[in-house]
């Protein structure tokens, strides 16, 4: 069996036995930067933003809607089932279609929505980083097939860089089947060099940071 | 008494730059030390070694060690070769206790000429003059395995009437390699154009580095593209009065 | 040197629009590398280069432990493991379960792996319908080339060569604009995605304490190979393996900054398994191939170990001199650059292109920017070694190594060597300190020949240093 094949060639290769114990692993690195919350919202917004992302800053959730409205302007929309969501009222916004839970219409909606809107699990400061994680509040192709993804997010998920969402989520797998980390809108440079966005992802990103 | 530093200089400063080992101990000697050449050298072996021939590299090595057992201090004005001396020597002796022990005493000992001046003699300004526009190209060996990057350029910041310009990719390889520039010549060729391309931007008359073997690339496709561009080894710039 | 590594590495020097197309692309990826590692941009990048290597290092060194420990994840995920020695091995696997699955169309997104077993061809061989879904590699697929960089795969094809292509194989009119051309593979590729049965993948890196895959991106195509067909299969070498999810904090901080100079890339993708109850969409079968392939014969040798570390971000033939110059085509393998000059010997012997190990300056500039601090250049020491023990096993190449020895002997005997160097000197013109077109008949050795053949050579000085010494 290849399995059995190549575990045996390994070990002999390494010198080691079926079931020989490993010697410590490096130390795991994370350095947690002591950051307040304002100025990771602020570096988490500026982030986006150098990567041609929009966002915004609502300090309620009104504001939020507000927004939201603004970019839909009349353009049909796919909502995640985030609670955070229909706190805002976004799911009532017009045009908006929100509560799937099955992936075939999902799937045929995101096909043809204009715009996804989604709120986030967490996000990354020093990369403008959105953190999403796969669950009944969160669908993968929300944030992926429509053109326009929208993502509003509570100030209190905004974490300083990956070294602190590693230390609060270790082990990613335990949540989800999928995390995914959205860094600015889905880009491409294979032809010639030259800078396009907006290839298979979506090519305009809003992040609406409330609180 | 002043303090012997004895001198290694290579086997091609030996055969076609001697004006390079000459500069090299007129500086050291200005700088009060009292230099020797161990009659008994030649080479350090790492043509052999780059080619693949390691049991030949090894036999060179030895007499290396050989020759070099009771210096105190090793100055050599090559980056590759020092590097080859201080990084590869061990690669050599495998299970040969002996030399490998020889190898560790002497290794800390040899010193590419720019780093000695700098970090053993602790001077940056050696009184030299040259009325020159000059560019500096960054060997790899000394960059790369010595750190040698702004200690050439302070050297040569103190030398009156020199202007030093940077080229644009000073750090990128001549081309030379050894053996590689005639194995694969097309290759070298084509690395050393875009080196002197990079030099002629520059507007300078002089090339300068610490590898003689460098500077004999450059020198040898300036003169083949006909440019009125000179090269000097940075011992032969401090050597100037 | 072979005669087909010769003809390309002349015919890529001589194609001055192509040098330019690769010295300017390198070149670029080379700036913003530099930017995003600087001490500014990231302080601790030495530090994590140093944690990465011994990372790499101790995952390697038990190799077995880990790979058992992911498996064991996948399968508490709910996903499977499949083992494949060789390519056939994994061509099997999948064709196998397209015929089970009924599935016909496959997604693909970019995978050095695959590329490694030509898993494409054997599909299409058996009449599967695979198609690549990243751009450059879409581009590729329909030109049938090779990739020729391991980040930026056309960077040798222009906006009209694209343009060109793409009216030939889709019948669409010839459009030049790079935007356009995206738009064009976009709509024809979001098709393939939505009506797709399979998606394959590659993975950056295996997580073992998670049973998970990380994917990393920018286009958004592997998200949507993961997440729209209903079977995902990622293929990945074994060496891809690292222990903790938790070690991706140091390895993301490496990636994308030593490909492209981005902090992270648009996407990063940590997926364990087919959807979870409770989740709305995501594939509902997943499959991890775990690759041999010849990586167990790299493992054996403890010198040339370190070659497994490699994440391919290719910093180091952005950084390469020679790469800049000839190319990612010029390389007999998929690797290209220096990575690929010390893994393809040791993949697929060294006879298979004895040169490739000397095609190098040692100039070190990769080793420079590896981000877990592979040291090539020894490693290409090493393989020159061994080219030059096989010659004298086989008795090949004779002459040099005559010369070697002979140089050898003469350089352990100093007045010896004194004499040589004068009898050379004596042959040697001294062209009145100007340097030399052309060499004089008795010193017209092949060497000679090929020095002359790119610059001049230095005349011969009326004495050598040593006897300058005695003198003083």
């Amino acid at each position: 069996m290849s399995r059995e094949a190549i575990l045996n060639q390994v070990r002999t290769a390494l010198g080691r036995s079926a079931g020989e114990g490993i010697a410590e692993p490096p130390a795991v690195r994370l350095r947690v930067a002591d950051v307040d919350s304002e100025t990771r919202t602020a570096s988490m917004l500026r982030a986006v933003e150098a990567l041609a992302g929009k966002t915004a800053r609502a300090a309620t959730c009104e504001d939020a809607r507000a927004y939201v409205a603004a970019v839909l302007d009349g353009k049909t929309a796919v909502a995640s089932n985030a609670p955070f969501l229909r706190e805002c009222g976004i799911v009532d916004l017009a045009g908006v279609q929100p509560g799937f839970t099955d992936a075939a219409a999902l799937r045929a909606q995101c096909a043809t929505a204009q715009v996804g809107i989604t709120s986030a699990d967490y996000a990354l400061a020093d990369t403008g980083t959105l953190v999403m994680l796969a669950s009944p509040a969160e669908a993968r192709l929300i944030s992926l097939l429509p053109p326009v993804h929208i993502a509003v997010v509570g100030k209190d998920r905004v974490l300083s860089g990956l070294d602190e969402l590693f230390t609060i989520l270790p082990l990613p797998a335990e949540q989800t089947s999928s995390m995914v980390l959205i860094t600015g809108p889905s880009r491409t440079a294979d032809i010639e060099q030259i800078l396009v966005r907006g290839v298979h992802g979506p090519g305009e990103i809003h992040v609406v940071v409330v609180g | 008494m002043a303090q012997r530093v004895s001198i290694f200089v290579t086997c091609i400063v030996d055969q076609l730059f001697p004006q390079v080992g000459l500069a090299m101990a007129g500086v050291l000697e200005r700088l009060g030390y009292a230099v020797d050449f161990p009659e008994d050298q030649t080479c350090c072996g790492q043509p052999a070694f780059n080619t693949g021939y390691r049991r030949e590299a090894c036999q060179v090595a030895r007499h290396f060690l050989k020759v070099f057992r009771d210096s105190e201090y090793v100055v050599v004005p090559s980056g590759s070769c020092t590097s080859m001396i201080a990084h590869h020597f061990h690669d050599l002796f495998g299970g040969d206790a002996e030399a490998l022990r020889d190898t560790e005493a002497l290794a800390p000992r040899v010193w590419e000429f720019s780093k000695f001046v700098l970090e053993v003699a602790g001077v940056e300004d050696v009184g030299a003059r040259l009325e020159d526009v000059v560019t500096y190209h960054d060997s790899c060996h000394a960059l790369r395995e010595f750190g040698i990057r702004d200690g050439p350029r302070r050297l040569l910041a103190n030398v009156r009437g020199l202007e030093l310009r940077e080229m644009d990719a000073a750090e990128e390889c001549c081309g030379f390699g050894g053996t590689f520039s005639v194995k694969l010549p097309e290759i070298s060729g084509g690395m050393v154009r875009t080196k002197i391309d990079s030099i002629v931007r520059t507007g300078a008359k002089t090339v300068v580095s610490v590898d003689s073997s460098c500077l004999m690339q450059i020198q040898g496709a300036l003169a083949r593209a006909a440019l009125p561009v000179r090269t000097m080894h940075l011992a032969e710039v401090l050597a100037s009065r | 040197m072979s005669v087909a590594f010769d003809e390309k590495v002349h015919s890529t020097l001589a194609d001055a629009n192509l040098q330019l197309a690769i010295y300017r692309a390198t070149g670029r990826l080379i700036d913003h590398r530099k930017q995003a590692v600087a001490a500014t941009a990231l302080p601790d990048y030495q530090e994590l280069r140093t944690q990465a290597n011994a990372i790499k290092r101790h995952t390697i060194e038990h190799l077995d432990h880990y790979l058992e420990q992911f498996e064991g994840n996948v399968t508490a995920h709910g996903g499977k493991v499949i083992w494949c020695q060789d390519a056939t091995e994994v061509a099997d696997f999948v064709l196998g379960l397209a015929k089970a699955r009924g599935a016909q169309l496959i997604v693909k997104s970019k995978s050095m792996t695959t590329e490694e077993i030509d898993l494409n061809e054997r599909l299409e061989h058996h009449k599967l319908e695979s198609v690549e879904t990243d751009l450059g590699e879409y581009i590729l697929q329909l030109a049938h080339q090779r990739p020729y960089h391991i980040v930026a795969p056309a960077l040798h094809l222009t906006r009209y060569d694209v343009g060109d292509l793409f009216a030939r194989t889709l019948g669409v009119a010839n459009e030049t604009v790079p935007e356009k051309q995206t738009l064009i593979a976009r709509a024809v590729l979001r098709q393939k995605f939505l009506a797709a049965d399979i998606g394959i993948t590659g993975a950056n890196f295996l997580v073992a304490d998670s049973g998970a895959v990380t994917i990393v991106e920018n286009e958004g195509n592997a998200r949507l190979t993961t997440s729209a067909p209903k079977i995902h299969i990622a293929v990945a070498g074994i060496e891809k393996v690292i222990p903790r999810a938790q070690d991706l904090a140091v390895f993301l901080k490496l990636l994308g900054r030593s490909a492209t100079g981005q902090a992270l890339t648009v996407y990063t993708s940590f997926l364990s398994g087919p959807r979870r109850a409770g989740e709305i969409d995501g594939p509902e079968e997943f499959y991890v191939v775990l690759l041999d392939n010849g990586r167990t014969r790299l493992l054996a040798d403890r010198g040339k170990r370190e070659s497994l570390y490699c994440i391919r971000c290719g910093a180091c033939l952005n950084h390469c001199p020679v790469y800049r110059k000839i190319g990612g085509h010029s390389f007999p393998w998929v690797y290209s650059g220096p990575i690929g000059a010390i893994i393809t010997p040791q993949f697929l012997g060294i006879q298979r292109e004895p040169s490739l190990p000397f095609a190098s300056s040692l100039c070190g500039a990769c080793a420079e920017v590896c981000p877990v601090k592979i040291d090539i250049p020894k490693v290409l020491l090493d393989l020159r070694a061994e080219v030059k023990q096989a010659e004298q096993r086989s008795g090949t190449n004779r002459l040099e190594r005559l010369a070697f020895k002979l140089w050898a002997w003469v350089m352990c005997h100093p007045r010896i060597y004194e004499m040589a160097a004068m009898a050379a000197a004596g042959v040697a013109p001294a062209g009145d300190g100007k340097w030399l077109r052309r060499a004089p008949a008795l010193m017209n050795l092949p060497p000679v020949r090929a020095w002359l053949s790119q610059r001049d050579l230095p005349p011969a000085p009326a004495k050598s240093f040593r006897d300058l010494w005695r003198k003083r």
